[in-house]
Parts: C-alpha cells; structure tokens; sequence
C-alpha cells in the first residue's frame, strides 16, 4: 500500500495536476517536501512510494535528495537552524555570530541538541545579505526567515519553538 | 531616485494587493496585448524598448522572444526566480512587494510566444514567496485575470510555481529545466538552445524575474518611452543589490549609467567606520576584483563599461570591499562557495573547484608558501574556457584577479617552506 498517496491523495492530485501527464516526474521535488513534512526527513519508504506515484525508479528518486541541499535522508534535530557565513554574510559578522550561538547552544555545527530539536548548519547564500547575520529555520514543512539577527534574538527564536515543541508534547500527553 | 519603474510598491503603499495594482493600471498592459495586439506585435515593441536580460547575461529580451519557432508546440515561459548568487536580492525584493508587475510581466511574455502554460522556478529557501504568490494567481484566477478564454478571446493561460531545493546551479537556464523535469540540476551542453529545445524538448523562454517585471511598463507606455531611462545600449533602470563593507546596504533603483561614486557614497553612504573602500565585486561572487581609486569611482554601471575591468555587470549585485578585507581570505570563501555549488556534471569544474577550494584552505591556514598561491592561479587558469557551464568559469574570476591585483595579500599570509599535515 502506498502511504503516502492514501494519506494524500488530493494534495498529490494537486501537485501532479501542474505538470503534463506524460511528465508528472516533473512532481518528484514538490513531492519529496510532502514526505519530508510528514516525516522531517524523506524515508527509504517514502522513496519507494514517490517513484511508484511518478513511475521512476527509486534510485532516480534517491539521486534527486542527494543533489538538493534542503532535502535530508536521515533524521537531524526537527528544526534545521541554517547560518549564511557567506561572502556579503561574513563581511557583516556572519562568522562570529555562528561561533557564538554554536557556544551557546553547546553543540557544533552539524550537531544536535540533546533534546533533539535543533540541528546547526552552515549554509550558502540564502539571499537575504543586506540583513545580515541572518538565519533560516526549515522544520515542519516550512523555511522561516530571521534577519538582522543578534545573538540574543536569535536565542529567543530558539526558545520559542523550545517551547512550542514542549506545549505540542504536553498537549498530547 | 525619486521615480521607480520596477520597486514602485516603495511609492505605492499597498501595492501588493490586487486591488491598489489594479487601481494604478495594474493588468492594463496585459488587457491591451490580449485584446488589442497580435503576439508578434509585442515582441516588437519589447525589441524595440532594448529591454535586456537582468538575470546576469544582459541578453536582448525581444530578440530571445523572437527565436521560438512556430512550427512546433506547445511553447512554455519559465521564470527564474532561483535568485542565489551571493550578494543579489533584488528578485526577493519585487515578488515579495510588488508581486503582480512582477506576474504580469511574465503573463504578457506568455501571450508574445502563445505560451498557455508558465512556471516560476523559485528556489527553495524562498518558500514563504513560493506559497505567497500561489495566493496571488489564486486571486487572479478569481478575477478573471488568468484561466480559460481571457477577455473572451481565445487565449488562455495558467501559471504555476515550482519550488527549487538548494542548488545554485538551477540559476542556470538549461539546469533549472532539467530541475524543473524532475531531474538533477546540471546544465545542458547547448546547442540546441532552450528556444527551440526547453522545457520538455518544447521551445521555452527563460526570463530573470525583474526582467519580466519591466514589461507591463513597456507594453503600457511605449518602447520610446522607456528609453527616457538608462544608456543607448542599456535603456531602463536596474535594482542594484548593495552589500558588504557599507553603511546603507539594499536594494536601490537606478537608471544604468550610474556611477560606482553614486551608489556606494550617494546612496549607500559609503564604507563604515571611516574606513578606505578597497575594491567592488559587481556580479556577486561571480565578479573580478575592481580595485577602487578616484578615477574607477566614476566609471558608469552599465553592461559595456565594466569590460575594461575584465568584468561585468551580471545581475549588478554589487559587495563592496574595504581595507579590513584580505582578498586571500575572500578568494577562499568565493572557491569553497563554487566547490559546494560545483554540481559535478563537468569534470574542470567538479575537480578544479575542489582543488582551488583545498589550496586556498592551506593558504588562509598559513600552511602554504607562494608556490601554492602560483599552483592556486595556474588551476584557475586552467579551468577557463572549459567548463560546461558559466558556474566553473565564474569561480576563477575571483581567483585570478585577486592574485593579479592583491598579491600583498597573499603574501601577508603565506609561509616561507610550505607545511604538511
């Protein structure tokens, strides 16, 4: 049975409806972020059921989450804290401002924190150089902005989805 | 400046809302095209504005329009909307808050090649734009302004967005259809071009979205009218994105012709903490080095005046430079941004970017003596002219200008005897 396609089955209508039938693997991209927002993270499964729907091979799907950067095939923090150190970023600080949320989280870039929420990553570009530091947070399904950042707001940016996470975690308890 | 023609919303409040657009004949260009002018009649008029690409290449507008052949459907209009090079957020800027010139733009571009379907590739940290603008063709579906037999014509149109997912390369017109088909983002060897081989091998338009965005006033007002604007060989006005080592950093609307003086001092307010402008990047990370006295200050920014400097004006993402910068220190953030951007198809770009990603580590390490800066010009200069795409040759430029011109840079860092391990 093909989860995905039960569980989404007009939002995948949706999607494959952009594109010509004779070339729905156009769908595979927008697809993976279906997945991914289910799972945070694109499972072997879900792999398997995107080429089924697009009839692709699974390696060809694979391919596709290899070579794009927003896409995980592994499960990290549920929020991806993503860093510009780029050219125009690190000429406004970016590098700094990395190490120091880094020291206070305690955690390296690529690392977890232990209660799983948060991972660190240090990215490219990200188009926002004239509000630098800037980070991005991918999590839920979503890509949230934060400009003109301090360390200080930054960490209540954090703490705020801490809390969020805790309130979901409560309410289903 | 005190007129826009592409940032109008900085004039307009509420100009990202469909009624205050329509108030200020929003969608009246494309009313006009449909109803009242033949397709070819409106590649005419883009020709004749000299409309220029603003994505980076600078290539004719009206001209690209006139290539798709008639014989062979159905024809697609892509726009570019993969902003990702260093240093540029103008495109950001004109979706988020002036989002309907924007699609108007791209709605006349596809009624001048008899397109009924357009897709805006948006890279994927752009995402809030992405789910904002599918609210705006919504409206404009509601309205009237997009479906099936528009104005009670024949003519019908769809448009849709297509989310990108971390990959500089799909600004690159034949890698985003590639992306775009559900495939890895890597260059096409052209030719064939994407005018008669694109999206689906059909004949496809690729368009920068503020290029698009200049259209509606185009068709409005007339092609002579828009040469009220800019230079001869470059009519209109750019968005410059302003960053790095300046004090207003931005956006900033300015007829071509304007002066490095003017947009650094006049309008950005020159470099911060009363330090020495150093030199400018003018096409982000995919810039030459221009080393910055008196007399360069009043070259114009136009797309012919910076050849002189090996450079160009790309998509005028313009990171400026002062005396607290080291050019080794920049020459190593630019390659390792190309060695992670590098998508691998082409093997002087997949291994010469890795290569001049690890010598430029040593160098800034202080492992390296001078030979390795020589070793670091010598790949650099290897790579150009044979890369599949323009990616691989842009990594070099910064490279080799840094060296030619900054050489005390290098030197200020480097070791006598080179150190291993």
């Amino acid at each position: 049975m093909n989860t995905l396609l039960t569980k989404y089955a007009d939002e995948i209508r949706a999607i494959l409806a952009k594109y010509p039938p004779e070339h729905k693997r156009s769908a595979v991209m927008p697809l993976l972020y279906l997945a991914q927002r289910e799972a945070g993270y694109v499972t072997a499964q879900a792999m398997a059921e995107i080429a089924e729907i697009l009839e692709i091979s699974i390696t060809d799907v694979a391919s596709i989450v290899g070579f794009y950067t927003l896409y995980y095939d592994q499960p990290h923090g549920r929020y991806h804290i993503q860093v510009c150190t780029d050219l125009p970023c690190a000429l406004r600080g970016a590098e700094d401002f990395l190490k120091a949320l880094c020291q206070a989280l305690g955690i390296e870039v690529g690392q977890v924190t232990p209660d799983g929420l948060f991972t660190i990553e240090e990215v490219k570009c990200i188009g926002a150089c004239h509000r630098a530091p800037v980070f991005q947070v991918q999590g839920d399904g979503e890509i949230v902005f934060h400009e003109n950042q301090t360390l200080e707001t930054a960490l209540a940016v954090i703490e705020a989805l801490r809390q969020k996470a805790q309130q979901e975690k409560e309410g289903t308890a | 400046m005190s007129e826009y023609l592409i940032l109008r919303h900085r004039a307009i409040p509420g100009l990202e809302r469909l009624p205050v657009y329509l108030e200020h004949q929003g969608f009246a260009a494309f009313r006009k095209a449909v109803t009242e002018l033949q397709p070819a009649q409106v590649i005419q008029m883009v020709k004749d504005s000299g409309l220029r690409g603003r994505g980076g290449a600078g290539f004719p507008t009206g001209l690209k329009w006139s290539f798709l052949p008639n014989d062979l459907w159905p024809h697609y209009v892509v726009a570019n909307a993969d902003e990702s090079e260093p240093g540029t957020f103008k495109d950001r800027e004109i979706m988020e808050s002036n989002p309907f010139q924007f699609l108007e733009g791209l709605m006349i571009a596809s009624y001048a090649v008899q397109a009924n379907v357009a897709y805006i590739y948006i890279r994927g940290e752009y995402w809030h734009i992405a789910k904002w603008l599918d609210q705006k063709i919504a409206e404009l579906e509601q309205a009237g302004l997009l479906g099936e037999h528009l104005f009670g014509t024949d003519y019908s149109l769809r448009l849709y967005t297509h989310l990108g997912a971390g990959a500089y390369i799909c600004g690159e017109e034949t890698a985003l259809l590639e992306s775009l088909e559900g495939k890895l983002g890597q260059p096409r060897l052209r030719p064939p071009f994407p005018a008669t081989a694109g999206l689906y091998n059909r004949p496809t338009v690729v368009n920068n979205v503020e290029t698009l965005a200049n259209v509606p006033l185009i068709v409005l007002n007339g092609p002579a009218w828009y040469h009220n604007y800019g230079t001869d060989k470059s009519p209109g006005t750019k968005v410059f994105s302003l960053s790095g080592c300046v004090n207003q950093p931005g956006n900033y609307e300015l007829p071509f012709g304007v002066t490095f003086r003017q947009l650094i001092f006049e309008h950005g307010g020159g470099v911060p903490e009363g330090r020495t402008l150093k030199a400018v990047m003018t096409a982000g990370a995919s810039s030459v080095l221009i080393p910055m006295d008196e007399s360069v200050l009043d070259t114009p920014m136009d797309y012919e005046s910076l050849n002189k400097f090996g450079g160009s004006l790309g998509s005028a993402s313009v990171i400026v430079l002062d005396d607290s910068v080291n050019m080794a220190w920049l020459t190593q953030k630019t390659v390792n941004f190309f060695k992670h951007e590098s998508c691998g198809k082409c093997t002087p770009c997949r291994e010469g970017t890795y290569w001049m990603n690890r010598l430029a580590e040593r160098i800034m390490r202080g492992q390296a003596s001078l030979r390795e800066v020589d070793l670091l010009y010598q790949v650099a200069r290897q790579m150009q002219g044979k890369c599949l795409c323009a990616l691989g040759e842009f990594s070099t430029l910064a490279v080799v200008s840094s060296i030619d011109r900054f050489r005390a840079d290098f030197e200020a860092v480097v070791t006598k005897e080179p150190i291993y391990g």
